[in-house]
């Protein structure tokens, strides 16, 4: 976990700085200001209701923030301004993918065409805005070949290869969440986000999850925002935790930091501001309680 | 300015139509999702109906015109309810819940089949009926140009305003529109508490054939003559006057039909007559670009 | 029959007990029909000879059609083959058709052997429920059931453009040169017009899920471009180029097309759904309308005529000396032009099946389906929507450029008559008939409704039952709009109701329709 941490580099890959979003009255996120470093994977937690899918939105380029600023910057030093780009924009060149709370998949596309549907620029490009593609030439012939072993590489690495031809509608809850996972990862991101990926998600698959997420990682160097409720995924393999709370950014550092934070007992519990410092006093308590226990 | 006045009334007149025909779109709209293509063919049936029956109770029965035309709003508001009634039960329940596509194909077959019915039992010929009220009040006169206000846009309008005063009562006050509403937001819950849908949706069928039977009541009124193809364009007109106004949106609705409706008239007046119903549609595409939810929809957030 | 109801399976006692229920519903049905025979029906506005509108009554009608509704709906209830229950309310209907011709004119033999075949259709019908009803009811899948099929699966495009080609000639030897026109124009032309209209909103509709109500208007554009330009420009410029005048403007018609779908497109397509149906709808209208009243340009209502007919690549299609005939030392007939005719709209409809099916399998055609299943999955993943939705947009109204071009050049005569909302009401139905995005079920649908439609006209033989008096045709518009309702009840998914994947791993398995999207807009 911290091995990441001392190798990472000077720049943030991602900085949102005073990030805020209102709809009409309701402001979903306030001043919010956090970072997500190249390599690493962040988590976004929260209540429900917090405004972590609308960071995402933001992110993404589905919304557009009422105030603040998304920078990227690529590990070749290339910034990008998400807060100004079009959608397409975000993912096509600042190489950010996302996938969704309740899967978006092409469920009536077979699972093979889903992960070519995800290398639509590049082949577009190869296919010479069709014209070339149309006539069939040689370089298309070649791209195309080459789509089809990313996706087979992407199928392997999520399981998926033997189902690889069936619709993505007909796969069960867990593997269009890989699936989702994998179409995301055919677009070359620098940035993976990931809208609570474990949810739905039987033990086992979780922890499959957990070491597709850290593979990805590893081996590709994609850097990973998610947002999770559940809280073993996240303390599992997040080296950093961005935590909110009615919009606001309540706490921010490593899992066991934020998890011994009271702030953060205090949002999950639910209590107000005025009580914060009783939970405060209760949970050193109880930490010590454990502690005892731990070493008896 | 004498001009303008009588464009005025002549558009509410007009747009009073419109807006009558345009509530029973949007209300289907709002409740399942569909455009009822066929719904400018009700209210040429509801015409059809209103003109023999008031031929039966004048010429056959000899009464006055005043009875009859109130019994022939009656009788034209059960009968044209009882149309769309069964053109929902026959041809649109089945396909409810399925392809989205689906119900609107059979809209448009529903529609097709409906004029050419009337055109093959009715016959292809316009259908004339002597002026039913007569007369006018001159507002205002000069030597050139008079404004004059006739008894029967007086009886459009007054008709008109009441029903939709009725229509509002309805749906907001009684326990009928507040199981209507509740299938707007969500079909699925407001069966798991108990609310007959099917039934709900085939009185919201009903009712918006009844308003499209007046309308057609009032344009027979208001044009004496009817014809089989008289359906088309007075729906299509309405259909856009509903998206217009904002579609699901019942003062919208009316709006939408009122725009329309002064829209064409004031465009005849100023301009060519031969282009009012292009300026209509322009108007239409125009508005729905800038807004895309017309002018009282609800804007939709996208959900991510 | 109470004796096999006695002895056979209880679905069969099950029935037996639903009589009951089954006439009160099919009265219920009746006494809704005698409502809406009400008055429209049971009445008839007639204008007298001083042009007053009186009313004639016709309450025998109405009760016909009780009677028709009452057994409809009691088969309906009552029986579970659906072959049968057709055969019975058919039968029914003959029967009573019998029946009013009996009490209309005479008891003759002609009344009678209506009436005996419809009482045969009716035994018929009877029998074969009483199979269906003592027969388990079949548990094997449509895949099952086709697997006899499955081996002659690639076959079928072979043999159906093997067909396709040499329709006309099959038609020429079959009905020799004077009766062939009938059978190449109206239904080979016509459907083939249809089929490329079909394909080329397909791309629109079905692939790209965009839902399209205007589609008339490009085949419009496509049209007047060729009318206007043949029989204005082309004389007034280059004379000598008469000849060409077809091919040099079907590529401008299809161009102008695309670029009007363009031009409409580029505001438009951010509206979602309904709303874009209802803007093309408007569209389509506004072309109509100027069309009619910008009479300096169109002509107007009266349309354009003597518009120049197709050449054979410069050799026209006449009696002259430089004439197609005397060219290949044939004797001068029309039969050729319309064999020409037809292949040339064969050859421009397998373009646009070309095309599709080499786009489906590019990045773009992947993309419109995308778009089709989700769009904003497809915008997370760096898909220029707009874009994409003007490519699909631009490509149909070229190929209804083309087509009306074509329509143009084949009836040598247009107005706006001819571009009515029907039509495009008329291509939508073919093009959800046939199913999402399949090029077959285009095929087959089009077949169904416009040769189903053509072959009203040849219903003469129905004067005979209804009286010299009865125009079969009247009622071709009628059983058009009612069969679009039919099929959609019969097949809500249309005929062909599978998606072909465009890409596979290892074996391409065909997609379940009901996990096909028909898209938002």
């Amino acid at each position: 976990m911290s091995a990441s941490l001392q190798t990472r580099t000077a720049a943030p890959l991602l900085q949102v700085d005073h990030l805020t979003m209102r709809f009409g009255g309701l402001v979903a996120i306030n001043d919010l200001s956090f970072e997500a470093r190249a390599g690493d994977i962040t988590a976004l937690i929260g209540p429900n209701g917090a405004g972590k899918t609308t960071v995402f939105n933001c992110i993404t380029g589905f919304y557009k923030p009422t105030e603040g600023m998304i920078t990227l910057t690529h590990p070749d030093g290339s910034s990008y301004l998400l807060e100004r780009l079009p959608d397409f924009r975000i993912n096509w060149r600042a190489k950010v993918a996302r996938t969704f709370q309740n899967i978006r998949l092409f469920q009536g596309m077979t699972v093979l065409e889903n992960l070519l549907v995800a290398q639509h620029n590049p082949l577009m490009i190869a296919s010479g805005m069709t014209f070339l593609g149309v006539l069939g030439t040689k370089g298309y012939r070649e791209s195309s070949r080459k789509s089809i072993e990313k996706a087979e590489y992407w199928l392997e690495k999520t399981g998926l290869v033997e189902r690889a031809d069936d619709a993505a509608g007909d796969l069960p809850y867990g593997a269009q969440r890989r699936l989702e996972i994998a179409r995301a990862m055919c677009t070359d991101p620098v940035l993976l986000c990931l809208d609570e990926p474990a949810a739905g998600l039987n033990p086992r698959e979780s922890l499959e999850l957990n070491t597709l997420l850290r593979s990805i990682r590893k081996d590709h160097g994609t850097a990973i925002l998610l947002i999770e409720h559940d809280m073993s995924v996240v303390m599992e393999i997040s080296d950093h935790v961005v935590v909110l709370d009615y919009g606001t950014k309540i706490a921010d550092g490593t899992p066991e930091e934020v998890r011994n934070d009271p702030r953060v007992i205090a949002a999950y519990l639910g209590v107000e501001d005025e009580e914060v410092e009783e939970v405060e006093a209760e949970v050193e308590v109880v930490a010590e309680q454990v502690e005892a226990e731990h070493k008896a | 300015m004498e001009v303008f006045l009588q464009q005025l009334i002549n558009g509410l007149t007009l747009g009073s139509i419109y807006g009558l025909i345009a509530i029973g779109y949007t209300m289907v709209f709002g409740i399942i999702g569909m455009v009822n293509f066929a719904h400018g063919d009700v209210f040429m049936v509801g015409g059809f109906i209103a003109l023999m029956c008031f031929m039966i109770l004048t010429a056959w029965l000899g009464l006055a015109v005043i009875p009859s035309l109130l019994l022939v709003l009656l009788i034209g508001m059960i009968l044209t309810g009882l149309w769309n009634w069964t053109i929902e039960r026959v041809a649109y329940r089945p396909l409810r819940g399925s392809f989205r596509l689906a119900p609107l194909i059979s809209a448009i077959g529903m529609s097709i089949f409906l004029a050419n019915l009337v055109q093959v039992l009715q016959g292809p010929r316009n259908k004339p009926l002597p002026p039913m009220i007569q007369g006018n009040f001159v507002l205002m006169g000069s030597e050139s140009t008079t404004v004059v206000l006739a008894y029967k846009q007086i009886v459009i309008v007054v008709v008109t305003v009441a029903l939709l005063i009725a229509f509002w009562w309805l749906v907001q006050k009684t326990p009928l529109g507040r199981a209507q509403r509740a299938c707007e937001q969500d079909r699925k819950m407001a069966a798991l508490l108990g609310i007959d849908v099917d039934r709900t949706i085939s009185i919201t069928f009903v009712i918006g054939a009844a308003l499209a039977a007046v309308a057609g009541v009032m344009y027979l009124m208001y044009y004496g003559v009817v014809s089989f193809s008289d359906g088309f364009v007075p729906g299509v007109k309405a259909f856009t006057a509903a998206v217009l106004g904002g579609i699901g949106s019942l003062p919208g609705a009316v709006l939408g039909g009122l725009l329309i409706g002064l829209i064409e008239t004031m465009w005849s007046a100023y301009f060519t007559i031969d282009y009012k119903d292009v300026a209509a549609f322009s108007i239409l595409a125009i508005t729905l670009i800038f807004l895309p939810t017309g002018i009282l929809g609800r804007p939709e957030v996208e959900k991510v | 029959m109470t004796i096999a109801a006695q002895t056979s399976l209880p679905a069969a006692r099950a029935a037996e007990s639903q009589i009951p229920k089954a006439a009160r519903e099919a009265g219920f049905a009746a006494l809704v029909m005698l409502g809406l025979s009400f008055p429209i029906l049971a009445l008839r506005t007639e204008q007298n000879m001083s042009n007053e509108l009186i009313l004639t009554s016709r309450w025998s009608w109405a009760l016909i059609a009780c009677i028709a509704v009452f057994i409809a709906r009691f088969v309906q209830i009552l029986f579970r083959s659906a072959l049968a229950k057709t055969l019975t309310v058919f039968g029914s209907l003959v029967l009573l058709g019998g029946l009013a011709r009996a009490a209309g004119a005479a008891f003759d033999t002609f009344a009678a052997s209506v009436f005996a075949i419809g009482v045969a259709l009716v035994a018929l019908g009877l029998v074969w429920e009483r199979r269906a009803a003592t027969t388990p009811p079949s548990t094997r899948t449509a895949a099952e059931r086709f697997a006899w099929f499955a081996p002659a699966k690639p076959y079928v495009a072979p043999f159906a453009l093997g067909l396709l080609a040499a329709y006309p000639l099959l038609a020429l030897a079959a009905v020799g040169q004077g009766g062939s026109i009938k059978w190449i124009d109206n239904f080979g032309i016509q459907i083939l017009i249809y089929i490329m209209l079909g394909w080329g909103l397909n791309i629109v509709v079905g692939l790209a899920g965009l839902l399209d109500l205007g589609y008339v208007a490009f085949y419009a554009v496509g049209a007047y471009a060729y009318a206007l330009i043949s029989t204005q420009v082309i004389p007034a410029t280059f004379p000598g180029l008469g000849v060409w005048a077809f091919w040099i403007c079907l590529p401008i018609s299809g161009l102008l097309a695309a670029l009007w779908g363009i031009l409409l497109g580029f505001p438009v397509l951010r509206l979602r759904g309904d709303y874009l149906a209802i803007v093309t709808l408007a569209f389509g209208e506004i072309i109509r309308l100027v069309l009619i009243n910008w009479v300096d340009f169109s002509n107007g209502y009266a349309g354009i005529s003597s518009i120049p007919r197709p050449s054979f690549f410069g050799v026209p299609f006449n009696a002259s000396d430089e004439g197609f005939a005397a060219l290949f030392g044939l004797e001068f007939s029309p039969i050729y032009r319309t064999i020409f005719l037809y292949y040339v709209i064969l050859c421009l409809a397998l373009l646009t099946a070309f095309v599709t099916v080499r786009l489906r399998r590019l990045p773009v055609g992947r993309a419109w389906e995308a778009l089709r299943e989700d769009e904003i999955a497809c915008r997370s993943l760096g898909i220029n929507t707009t874009n994409t939705k003007l490519t699909a947009f631009a490509l149909g109204a070229m190929f209804g450029g083309f087509a009306g071009c074509f329509f143009a050049a084949r009836q040598g005569f247009i107005s706006p008559e001819s571009f009515t909302f029907l039509e495009s009401a008329q291509v939508l139905a073919i093009v959800v008939l046939g199913g999402t995005g399949s090029l077959l079920g285009v095929v087959i649908a089009s077949i169904a409704l416009v040769g189903g439609f053509e072959i009203l006209r040849e219903l003469d033989f129905l004067k005979q039952v209804f009286g010299e008096s009865f125009d079969p045709t009247q009622y071709r518009t009628l059983l058009f709009g009612l069969s679009m309702v039919l099929i959609m009840l019969w097949k809500p998914r249309g005929l062909v109701s599978t998606r072909e994947p465009t890409a596979f791993l290892k074996e391409s398995k065909a997609v379940s329709s009901s996990l096909v999207k028909e898209g938002h807009g």
